[in-house]
């Protein structure tokens, strides 16, 4: 019984996330280059893109946690053990590109934003 | 359970440790905190208290660990102390008239300003040197003292010990004229003998310290405005204000009144546990006596805060005695003692070296059948005290004289005789056997493994030295792979690259590396692809290799924003150029600075207003200077035979060729220059890469030249040679270092690391440039012709290029729009970033 209430609820929250958000075309995804970021513009948010070598994308905040300058998007791409990853081009730092932690503090994190390409064009998830 | 309360007075550096200590291991919190604190702030870094005229400010002083009183039931009360406590009540009583009742009262008191009893030491502009207050009040009485105009200002430092010489730093750094009075007829009485000491004033007095010993302040008068100093000697001294440091005293008032037991000389009496005569009452830090003594170090302080901690948690910690052994830079001149400094053992023995002219002491103290180290005293260089105090009880592994001699340092002392339970860090008491067996235990291969393992080198750092001897003693092999991605070093990098003809970053990942490539190996190979002359940095693949500085053509600064720094090479430029650089700067309200290098740097810019900027540069016929490159940088010159009634050649001219001649080349670390006309140097090129200094029959040349982090003078390469000469072995040196070097070497550390057939650094690196014994003399030249002729402006070549350009906006989605997050604010009537505010989310 109460499984059920539970289950009614989670599915209602979903709903609502996904009616709150709303998604937004930022660039094409040709004019991403393969392991090169960029940096868009939503709202007032600042929010890096990466496009890694095999071709997915990611999108992590653009702040870099440890300085406050808004730059991870200049950051190199690589990847550390497989994993695909961004280092901070002021003071070096490891970001996960998938969870947006911190390879080499696990402390701290740039948050991670929805991405996703459609037609061609790459597009932000904005709430 | 009722948890129980223990009440610490005072807010020192011993008292704060004390619950941090408490806190860290009282994971079930059984225990109350509650800090009483004298002084408007909170525990600060009283040992670095002369920094906060460095320009350290008293928040950086601060060392309270973050978040320390927001646990639960950790308090602490700024401006309120203790004014009574009832040992039989468990009640103390402060100044705000709160009544504490607890179970555990620790005494963490500190010490008070001793100051002698001279007439006149109550005077205006008579000052102690302990709290951040005392440092502001000298401060605002040095600022009126200049104020007045009449000249530099005077200050007298009373007292000649430790904190004697840091107050009287303090008052150099407030542009005072210090004088140092000691009663003792040496400084620092208690750590340094009498040839030390010696040596010290000498070198103290060249620093612009005026120094007094064997005398005392006899009378201070008031003098109009002026304060009239005059010493037992006769010497009268015209100063604007006075220190008094001439000691501490330990504060035992509140234990004194409650009836407790002091030391014979004051100092509130504790045991091994450092607890009172009354039960519950503990005392720590330099308000205690114990084991015969008062310690005025923070040290054993330290230690008896942990022993309390433990003691109330049930724990079994005693006090066993502190090394006072010390190693200090005061005044920037290195002084170490340790052991029985000052030769008290009886039959002791002292073996002295001392170097007037090269301006260093040292004594050792051995035991009467000199088998024993007992002591000793360094006073100039003090480099081998991370070897020696180890030894100290210990049997001498050699010579004495040997083992102080200059030069002798590591390899004369040997670390194989260093025994395996000695401790190589005293701070964190970590034997050499800890060390050892963790790096082979652990499979450590550098210094960082060491300290995370052992916590070795992590307080004062003084042993790190030590640690990485111990590193290569123990065998360890460091790896030379560049990084997860390639097992090869850099040089052997460059070599696939060159003989296999590979151009892009990811052939010479997918045939001899794995992965995609990290932060250390694609700038790494960015940089080796450029050396070969691959084209623009920023073409097809290239550009993602690159570091933001180099992707920019520009160096980042700390929020976000780029500066620029066009090429003047040799540091030569006309009236007109000078004024473009101006007008860009004031047109992109850009920050400038003149760099050491002789140039103009601009800072504040951001990416899509540096094409912009460099538009106009190019036009006024600027090009790139490459400060954002591990490239060459600048050639510095002086005026030379030109102008100079000194200078035996032109200078300025060959500073210009040779700029022309290597800008852009691509190594593996930055290269700068120098040319001087003279042997008076004025151009420093002995601190460079590659140094130039005019004889009268051509040219010296020097190489592995540094300054900076790890300061090295230049070697001499090359004497009276012609210039075609001088520019021949330049070119070798340089095709050398760029195909031979580790990534981020500079030619400091390569000239050093370079052997083979048992010819070392200097003699072999002639024989490769000058005799060619690798018969690889006509393939550098070639590959520096090819430089030559192919060299085009990076910045030009940006302008002239749409694809290029496009990378110089900040959004994708919003070329034109500027960072919203860049803003400045305006000092010294320039620009200055606002710092960023990190959002709470993410850290």
């Amino acid at each position: 019984m109460t499984s059920t209430v539970d289950e009614k609820a989670m599915s209602d929250d979903a709903v609502s996330l996904e009616a709150q958000q709303r998604w937004v075309p930022v660039c094409r995804y040709d004019d991403l280059q393969p392991e090169c970021g960029v940096t868009a513009l939503v709202g007032d948010r600042q929010i890096a893109i990466f496009r890694i070598y095999e071709g997915s994308v990611y999108a992590l905040d653009n702040q870099d946690p440890f300085t406050g300058a808004f730059v991870l998007g200049r950051g190199i791409v690589g990847d550390r053990n497989g994993i695909p990853t961004v280092a901070s081009p002021l003071l070096k730092q490891v970001f996960d590109l998938r969870t947006g932690k911190c390879l080499d503090d696990s402390t701290v994190g740039a948050a991670v934003h929805p991405i996703r390409v459609r037609d061609g064009m790459v597009e932000l998830a904005v709430t | 359970m009722q948890r129980q309360h223990v009440v610490v007075v005072g807010n020192g550096m011993v008292g704060q440790r004390f619950v941090e200590a408490l806190k860290d291991r009282d994971t079930d919190r059984a225990w109350r905190v509650t800090v009483l604190s004298e002084e408007p702030r909170r525990a600060y870094d009283r040992v670095a208290l002369s920094s906060y005229f460095d320009g350290v400010s008293a928040e950086e002083l601060d060392v309270v660990a973050d978040g320390c009183y927001d646990a639960d039931g950790y308090t602490l009360h700024l401006d309120e102390s203790a004014v009574s406590f009832d040992p039989a009540e468990r009640v103390a009583v402060t100044s705000k008239g709160q009544r504490l009742t607890y179970d555990a009262l620790v005494l963490a008191t500190g010490s008070y300003p001793f100051v002698p009893p001279t007439p006149g030491n109550d005077l205006p502009n008579c000052f102690v040197y302990r709290t951040i207050d005392d440092l502001d009040d000298i401060r605002a009485a040095a600022e009126a003292a200049a104020a007045k105009g009449r000249g530099r200002p005077a200050g007298m430092v009373v007292g000649g010990g430790l904190l004697g010489l840091e107050a009287a730093r303090a008052l150099r750094l407030l542009g005072l004229s210090p004088h140092v009075v000691e009663m003792a007829p040496r400084l620092m009485p208690l750590q340094v003998d009498e040839g030390g000491g010696a040596l010290l004033k000498d070198m103290i007095e060249q620093l612009d310290v005026t120094v007094h010993v064997g005398t005392s302040v006899s009378v201070i008068k008031q003098d109009d405005d002026r304060l009239l100093a005059t010493l037992a000697n006769g010497t009268e001294l015209d100063l604007d204000l006075v220190v008094f440091s001439a000691g501490i005293r330990p504060r035992d008032q509140l234990a004194r009144e409650t009836g407790l037991e002091l030391g014979p000389r004051g100092g509130i009496a504790v045991n091994e546990i450092c607890r009172t005569s009354q039960p519950n009452v503990y005392a720590i830090g330099e308000c205690a006596f114990i084991n015969g003594m008062v310690y005025g170090l923070v040290a054993p302080g330290y230690s008896m805060a942990e022993i309390v901690a433990d003691q109330l948690l049930g724990g079994e910690k005693t006090f066993t005695g502190a090394d006072t052994s010390t190693k200090l830079k005061l005044l920037g001149v290195d002084v170490a003692s340790f052991g029985d400094a000052m030769a008290t053992t009886e039959g002791a023995l002292e073996v002295t070296l001392n170097d007037p002219v090269q301006g260093s002491y040292a004594k050792l103290v051995v035991s009467d059948d000199a088998k024993t180290l007992l002591g000793g005293v360094l006073v100039g260089d003090a480099s081998k005290y991370t070897m020696l105090r180890p030894l100290v009880g210990r049997a001498l592994p050699g010579n004495p004289v040997t083992m102080i001699a200059p030069g002798g340092g590591d390899s004369a002392i040997g670390i194989d005789s260093l025994p395996g339970d000695a401790q190589v860090c005293s701070c964190n008491g970590v034997t050499k056997d800890d060390i050892c067996g963790a790096i082979v235990e652990h499979d450590l291969t550098d210094v960082p493994g060491i300290k995370a393992c052992t916590k070795a080198g992590t307080s004062c750092g003084s042993c790190v030295p030590m640690l990485k001897t111990l590193l290569s003693a123990t065998g360890v092999e460091v790896s030379t792979a560049l990084c997860e991605h390639f097992t090869m070093s850099r040089a052997e990098l460059f070599e696939i690259a060159r003989t296999e003809r590979i151009a892009t970053f990811t052939a010479l990942i997918q045939q001899h590396g794995k992965g995609r490539g990290c932060d250390i190996c694609k700038p790494a190979v960015a940089s080796i692809l450029a050396s070969l002359e691959h084209g623009h940095i920023l073409d097809g693949e290239q550009a993602v290799l690159q570091d933001t500085n180099d992707r920019y053509l520009a160096n980042i600064q700390k929020n976000g924003t780029y500066s620029v720094v066009p090429r003047v090479p040799g540091g030569e430029i006309t009236p007109e150029k000078l004024i473009a650089i101006g007008e860009v700067a004031r047109d992109f309200g850009l920050y400038t600075k003149i760099t050491g290098g002789q140039r103009v740097d601009l800072l504040g810019a951001r990416v899509e207003q540096l094409p912009s900027i460099w538009r106009r540069l190019v036009a006024a016929g600027f090009e790139s200077g490459h400060a954002y490159g591990k490239a060459l940088r600048t050639v510095k010159s002086c005026v030379g035979s030109t102008w100079c009634r000194y200078g035996v050649q032109d200078s300025v001219s060959l500073a210009i060729d040779l700029e022309l001649r290597y800008r852009g080349i691509r190594s593996p670390h930055k290269i700068k220059a120098g040319v001087s006309g003279c042997a008076r140097e004025c151009a420093e090129a002995q601190s460079k890469d590659i140094g130039v200094i005019a004889t009268e029959n051509g040219w010296n040349l020097y190489v592995g030249g540094n300054g900076g982090f790890r300061p090295r003078h230049a070697d001499l390469l090359l004497s009276d040679v012609d210039t075609e000469t001088l520019i021949r072995t330049i070119d070798r040196f340089i095709m050398f270092y760029i195909r031979t070097a580790d990534r981020l070497q500079r030619t400091s550390l390569w000239v050093e690391s370079l052997s083979a057939d048992g010819v070392n650094g200097l003699d072999y690196l002639r024989s490769v440039l000058v005799e060619d014994s690798l018969g690889i003399g006509a393939e550098l030249d070639e590959a520096m012709e090819h430089h030559v002729a192919q060299y085009e402006d990076e910045w030009a070549a940006v302008l002239d290029d749409p694809d290029r350009l496009r990378r110089f906006a900040t959004f994708v989605n919003a070329p034109d729009a500027p960072d919203p997050s860049i803003s400045f604010e305006i000092e010294r009537g320039q620009i200055k970033p606002v710092p960023v505010q990190l959002m709470e989310v993410t850290r």
